[in-house]
Order: C-alpha cells, then structure tokens, then sequence
C-alpha cells in the first residue's frame, strides 16, 4: 500500500506540474473524467492518436516547407489548422500556442518565421511526448501495484 | 416524443433525448475518438466518420438512420460548410458545426448556410448533452407546418403566416430552416431516396389535386355526415396516406366548407358579385392576382380546389371590376378537369411536393382546403380576388395566388386582412403549396409554386402572383422574404417548372425582366425535373433544385424587394 501511495502521490505530483508547466490544459481532465470502465485505455488511446496525427502533420509541414520552387502556404496553413485542431483534442497547450503564431506567419507567408515555428512546434511535441509516456507509466505503476489512478481536478 | 423511424417514433420514446442517433463527421481521428465517446456518455447512439462524402453515403444510405449530423468545418475532401448544405437540403437535418476557430465570420457563415449550432473545440460535454434540442425543435416545428399546411383553417395558418410575417422574416440570405431547404440541384436527382412518407414522420402529406379529388370522392360517397377518417381512407385507397392524414384533411375541409358557405354569403354582399355562387362554371373568373392572372376556375367543379379558407371567399368573379387587377384577362383556365389547378399535371406533383410541407418556413399559411365543387358546394374561389390585394399590402405574400387554381398554390390569401376579405381568397392550393413551398424552399419559396401550370398567360400571371405571394409568405417564418422576391422566384418557378403551357411567352418576359441582375435563366431545368408523383413528397421537393441553387446564391445577398417589385410592377402593370 505504501508503494500505491507513494505512485499515486508522485502521480499527482506529476499531473500538477505538467498543468503548472502549461503542457495540457483542461481538456486534459476531461479525457480522464471520460475513461471508465467501458473505456480503460481511454486516454492512453487517444494520446496515441494524437502523436501519430501530430507526427504526420509535422512531417507534411516539413515537407511543405522545404519546397525550393515556392512554398506551398495555404497547404502549410491547413496543416497548422489541423494540428491546432488537434492539440486542442488531448489538451496540448503549448503545441496549440505554438500553432497560432505559426499561422500568422503562414498568412504573411514568411518562410523563415514558418520554419521557426515548425521547429518550436516539433520540440514542444516531443517534449509533451515525453512527459504523457512518463505520466502513463506512472498509471501503469499504479495500477500494478493494485491501486487506482487519482483523479487529478 | 415519438422517435420514429423517421426519427420520432420509436421505442427511444421514452428515454428521449437518450438514443439520440448522432452522425459525427471529422476528419481528426483524435477528436473523432473522443466524441465518439462523449457523445456515448450522453447516452446517444454514435456513428464516426472522417470524410464528408463518406457521411453523405451513409445519411442516404439510411434516410431516416440519424437524427442528427455534427460535422467540422473543415475537411480533407469536402468543405463542411457544403456538407451542411447538402444535408439540410437532402435530409433536412440539423446539422452542427464544429472548428477550432471560432471566428466570427467563420461562425456567421455556419449560420447561413444553416447550421443549428456552432460549437468550438474543445467541446465540453455539457454542450454536447443539449444538441437534441435541435432535433426536438425540428420535429416541432415539422408537426407544426404540417397541420398548418393540411389546414384550411386560414386563420390559423394566417395567424402564423402573419406572425412569421410579423418578425419581418422574408428570407435573406440565408436562414438557418431556409438553408436547408435549399435543394442542391446536384442531389436533386441523385440518389435521393423516395422514404416511404408513411413511415417517416418526416413525410409530407401533399394534398394534391388528385388526392383531394379522391378524398372528396369518398367522402360523397359515404355521405358527407357520416364520414370518418377511416372509412375515407379505405375508400380512397391510397397506400402511403394514413388515418391521420385523412383525419386531419378531413377537419379541415368540413372547416374550409363551413366556411366558404359562411363567406360566401358575406362576400355577396360585401362585394356584389354576382358571380358570389360561382360554381366552377364560371370560367372567367379571373381572379388571380391583380396581375391579370386569371385563374380559371374552370375547372373549379371539377377539381379539387384546394381553398384556403383566408379571409375572403374569392368569388369567382371577374375581377376585372376589381379595378386593382391588371389586366387581368379572363382566360378561364382552360383546365380540362376539374381539378383547379391549372393542370398540374405531371409537375403538379412536383409542385406539390414543393408545396408540401416544407416546414421549414413553418409559415403554414395555406390550408389546402380542397374543396370539391363538384356541384356540391358552391366554390367561392378565393381566388379571385386575391391578388390585387395582395400587391397592396406590400408584404402579404400570400396574396397570391389566387388564380391559381393549381392546387398545390398556396393560397395567399392567409394574410389577407380584413379588408381584403372578401376579396381575396386564397387559394387554399395555393396557399398549401406556399406553405410547403415557403417551408421547403427556404430562400426559394417560390420555386416551389411552380406547380402551376397555368395553361395561358393568365395563368401565369397568376402563378406569379401566386408564387410571389407563397413566396412572402413563405418567408415569413425564417426571414421576410419580400414577396416581391417571392414574385420572382414565382416567376422563375413558372418558367422553370416547365410547365407546358403557354406561358413561354409571358415568362420569357419576365424572365428578362427577372433577369436583371440575376444571371440564372429562369427555366433553370426545372422543367426537367421529373415531378415525381405526388407520393414522394421528398421528391417533389427535388424539383425546385435548380431553383434553388439559384436562389442559393443569391441568398446571400439579401432580396432587394424593391428591385424585384419594380419588375413586377413594370411586367405586369
């Protein structure tokens, strides 16, 4: 029990400062609120579907991007579009920030700031990456170990 | 509330809202996922999908599968604004937006091109438990039409016809309901599923001529007192139509007969038209729209008119005394057979499903009241006088028709006022097909008038009139559609639907009229719109599509009245 305890502690913790930190907002807890028992993987499952639509978009980007003849803006633009659409879904604040600034540039059709942006937009993805796989981890610790996950408001 | 297999009569009673059938449309696997199990929390019965076209398949796969649509902005492979579209015009769902962006002129442009709701992502739950309000408000508001429309109670359709008026709501732009009443010609044709009206509660009961016809049949041969809802249906053996069609019919006619009897005396004195009895032999009535419309009850006897019991009992009186009618030249409708309309033949089912209840106007200002001259009452045709009034009033729409002994016109006279009484009479055709037409138009109201077939000049004359009256009125409800617009779409419908008739001429003259600064031909095709037969009311409603699309884009310039009124003016006067 003490190890329960502890995980969930560390869960919470850890929930708390992602919060904090601005890497998921709101709609973050929702998701959770959202898995029961029908549904256990819930948020797991949909933080899949996220990385794997955030890395396809990213990659359009790039390539986009990269285009010597000229790039192609608007496809850039729709791209970003759809990444702020999904960010929005799992609660990716920062990804979301990013993606506003990068439609700004894409609208004045400024390559330099785009690729600023792509890059920004990149690491702020892998970042959250990163700390979703941790949180999940810590989950799974917990579960485990027989306890249930804290509801974190 | 009922859920249907059309949506509102199933075992889901009960748990109403609980089973609410959601269509989810995004192309975001993510969110997909997540709404999926929103939607699923709420109790809902989810359907996903990531494409547009995709959503379109299954919704006409499955005409009456799903209650309600939500769909994102934006998607790979159609626009969601276009998606809206279609599925207000074909399916006549309420449909919610949702976007990240939440823009005003994004949200705007949601609006006009009809959704009922635009939300922004995220999406809170609390905002996903509320959507069956829009299936709710629909459903109401489709109950609500339908017995305005089979209503011959004038008074209670022109009590709604003049509230909706009263809001000012001629269709500009686009409205929410009107929108969806568009019809996107594409799909007019396409695989648009003729539902089985009996089994959707979505079903227009269209009371055409034929079918009045045979509904007055039966009803003389029982005997009049003791007719019952049941035995006519039996007698009328019409497969699709229910007890409560008929029923409904039925109480509506005893009221529209009552009535006619009523008014006509009143209007014989009132007016002094000798014509006060006209039965149907009269066939110079002219009394149509001012605008020399004659309408012909020629064939008044025979047919089915359907009489708006407005205000006025037309009488079948040459309105030439009216003094207000232009021109209006009476031309008896050279309608074979009785029935009023001006033959609807083939198209008038088309136009009858246009009039049918479109409720999308709501502005149920026709009730059909069919009456059947046959000998047995003496038809006060409403519409004699109907029109000249109407133009009067600037914004009663209804007036029109009168002539228009199609019967699927709606009668304009529903806003007739008082004054007006005893003059104009609406048709009751014609204000059921207004009312349909207004419904189901939308911004076009009048395309769907066209029914008429109005077998000489006069007739178109009074078609336009007719259409322009059904039109206002069918703005009514959503958005004061001036009538005058309406005159045009009228116009437009009277070239577009076709109609064989004589009208070329008259119509190619509006036409150019209309034509100014309006690109789209009046015979949009509608002539090539199989009007289908009156038991598919959906499809009828198909006919007005080109119209619609016309009109669609002009929607979102609102109708400038004057500038149609002055060609009408300039037309007819």
């Amino acid at each position: 029990m003490d190890v329960v305890n502890q995980l969930q502690r560390q869960f919470i913790d850890y929930s708390a400062s992602l919060h904090r930190e601005g890497f998921l907002d709101d709609q973050f807890t929702q998701l959770q609120k959202l898995q029961d028992d029908n549904s256990p993987d819930f948020v797991v499952e949909v933080a899949s579907l996220f990385f794997e639509d955030c890395e396809k978009l990213i990659n359009n980007m790039a390539r986009a991007l990269e285009q010597q003849q000229g790039v192609d803006f608007k496809q850039v633009d729709a791209s970003v579009h759809q990444l702020k659409g999904s960010s929005s879904s799992i609660g990716a604040m920062r990804v979301k920030d990013v993606c506003i600034a990068f439609r700004s540039f894409c609208e004045a059709q400024n390559r330099e700031g785009c690729l600023r942006c792509l890059q920004q937009v990149t690491h702020e993805y892998s970042l959250l990456k990163n700390k979703l796989q941790t949180l999940f981890r810590l989950q799974q610790q917990i579960l485990a170990a027989g306890g249930s996950i804290p509801v974190v408001e | 509330m009922v859920l249907a297999e059309s949506g509102f009569s199933s075992p889901r009673n009960d748990a109403f809202p609980a089973g609410l059938r959601v269509l989810v449309v995004d192309d975001d696997p993510t969110w997909l996922k997540i709404l999926e199990k929103m939607l699923k929390k709420c109790s809902y019965e989810v359907t996903t999908c990531c494409l547009a076209r995709e959503a379109l398949n299954l919704l006409r796969e499955r005409k009456d599968g799903y209650d309600i649509v939500i769909s994102d902005v934006n998607m790979p492979d159609m626009d969601g604004f276009k998606l809206l579209e279609h599925v207000g015009l074909e399916m006549d769902l309420p449909v919610i937006m949702m976007s990240v962006d939440g823009e005003t002129s994004r949200v705007m442009k949601g609006v006009q091109h009809g959704a009922c709701d635009y939300l922004l992502k995220p999406i809170r739950m609390k905002e996903l438990r509320n959507i069956w309000q829009h299936v709710f408000r629909k459903k109401i508001h489709e109950v609500r039409d339908i017995e305005s429309l089979e209503g011959f109670e004038s008074i209670q359709m022109t009590r709604s016809g003049y509230d909706l008026f009263d809001d000012g709501h001629f269709l500009s732009g686009d409205d929410t309901t009107s929108g969806r009443k568009r019809k996107d010609a594409d799909n007019k044709h396409d695989d648009r599923e003729l539902s089985d009206p009996s089994s959707t509660k979505k079903a227009r009961v269209v009371w055409t001529v034929d079918l009045h016809q045979k509904f007055v049949k039966a009803v003389n041969q029982i005997g009049f007192d003791k007719v019952g809802p049941k035995k006519i249906l039996d007698l009328m053996n019409v497969p699709w139509l229910t007890r409560e069609n008929v029923a409904s019919h039925l109480q509506k006619y005893r009221l529209y007969l009552s009535r006619l009897q009523k008014e006509s005396d009143i209007k014989n004195s009132f007016i002094g038209m000798k014509h006060s009895d006209l039965p149907s032999k009269d066939s110079t009535a002219s009394f149509g729209p001012h605008k020399a419309m004659n309408m012909i009850p020629d064939d008044v006897p025979n047919g089915t008119y359907s009489f708006s019991a407005s205000n006025s009992l037309a009488q079948n009186v040459d309105l030439k005394g009216q003094g207000d009618l232009k021109g209006i030249t009476s031309a008896p409708v050279a309608e074979p057979k009785g029935a009023l309309s001006i033959d609807i033949h083939d198209s008038h089912e088309a136009k009858s499903t246009q009039m049918s209840f479109d409720h999308s106007l709501g502005s149920v200002d026709s009730a059909v009241s069919f009456a059947s001259f046959n000998s047995t009452t003496p038809l006060q045709y409403p519409w004699t006088e109907i029109p000249e009034i109407q133009f009067k009033q600037e914004c009663e729409p209804l007036h029109l028709e009168n002539g228009f002994s199609q019967l699927p016109l709606p009668g304009p006279s529903m806003i007739e006022n008082e004054a007006n009484r005893s003059r104009i009479e609406v048709k009751p055709l014609l204000e059921e097909s207004r009312s349909n037409f207004v419904e189901h138009l939308g911004p076009v109201g009048a395309e769907d008038l066209f029914p008429i077939q109005s077998k000489s000049q006069s007739l178109n004359n009074q078609v336009f009139d007719l259409i322009s009256a059904t039109k206002s009125s069918m703005k009514t409800q959503d958005v004061g559609l001036n009538y005058l617009a309406d005159s045009e779409f009228a116009l437009r419908n009277l070239n577009a639907s076709g109609v064989g008739v004589p009208l070329a001429t008259l119509s190619e003259d509006l036409q150019i009229c209309w034509l100014q600064g309006d690109c789209y031909p009046m015979n949009y095709g509608l002539q090539d719109l199989e009007c289908s037969t009156y038991d598919n009311p959906a499809l009828m409603a198909e006919t007005p599509f080109h119209l619609y699309d016309v009109l669609r884009f002009d929607h979102e310039h609102l109708f400038d009245p004057t500038e149609y009124y002055a060609i009408d003016q300039g037309l007819f006067a």
